[in-house]
């Protein structure tokens, strides 16, 4: 399975997680939203940065308890919830957003 | 919500050559979404998977150190590791990762999560669990 991003194929699983995370550049999330019927505003592109920064240093896509707390602290406690997570990314924030960000689907998600 | 359970998850191998330490440790990462009461202890060759500075280019494996560093946002903050342990292969505090995690309550100051015991001490808070499971 792959998907079209600048002319060239790349490689995603079953579920449409992004095979090799180094293939990723920002057009694979334009590219994954309008699949989804999504377009991409500023506040997602907030959160996607902010997982990828996240999977940087830890190696690991967080878990959802985990994001909003750190999405609090960092941005702010207006944005530390599930719920703005899920009006920016409404099929789950971290399956979503994550998927976005060629991130692996986080550990622990169903 | 049910009872608090105190779980401890003990390490015991070192971090590359079997998947034991990989395994726990998402396991830890999974388990501490249920709010338990959750500690680790690192004895034995398990002690090196908190080693400072590993480098897996030569063997071609992901190095997953840098994740044990997130463990504190999983408010997963008492890492036991046995002296003796450290002691028998040449290592001290200085060469374990600085893991620590921050206090809420206390102005998000950063605080030490590593805890060295001696075994006498470790099987102390091994025997006040509920739930002991050795990787």
């Amino acid at each position: 399975m792959g998907i079209e991003v600048n002319g060239k194929t790349l490689e995603v699983d079953e579920e449409g997680y992004l095979a090799d995370l180094s293939t990723w550049v920002p057009e694979v999330a334009t590219v994954m939203a309008k699949e989804d019927g999504q377009e991409l505003g500023e506040d997602h592109w907030e959160l996607i940065n902010f997982l990828r920064e996240y999977y940087e240093e830890y190696q690991i896509a967080p878990a959802i308890r985990v994001l909003t707390k750190a999405i609090g602290k960092k941005l702010g406690k207006d944005k530390g919830n599930s719920k703005y997570l899920y009006e920016l990314f409404p099929y789950g924030p971290a399956k979503q957003a994550c998927k976005y960000a060629g991130l692996p689907k986080p550990t622990g998600c169903v | 919500m049910s009872e608090i359970k105190k779980f401890m998850y003990v390490n015991r191998k070192a971090p590359y050559g079997t998947v034991y330490a990989l395994e726990s440790l998402e396991v830890v990462l999974i388990g501490a979404a249920f709010d338990q009461d959750v500690s680790l202890a690192f004895v034995d060759d398990g002690v090196y998977q908190i080693m400072n500075g590993q480098n897996t280019t030569g063997i071609g494996m992901k190095n997953f150190s840098s994740t044990y560093k997130a463990l504190g946002d999983y408010e997963v903050t008492k890492l036991y590791v046995e002296k003796e342990s450290l002691e028998a292969r040449g290592l001290t505090v200085d060469d374990l990762m600085e893991l620590t995690w921050e206090d809420e309550d206390d102005d998000y100051e950063e605080k030490p999560s590593i805890r060295l015991v001696s075994s006498a001490e470790l099987a102390e808070v091994m025997a006040d669990q509920d739930v002991v499971l050795s990787f």
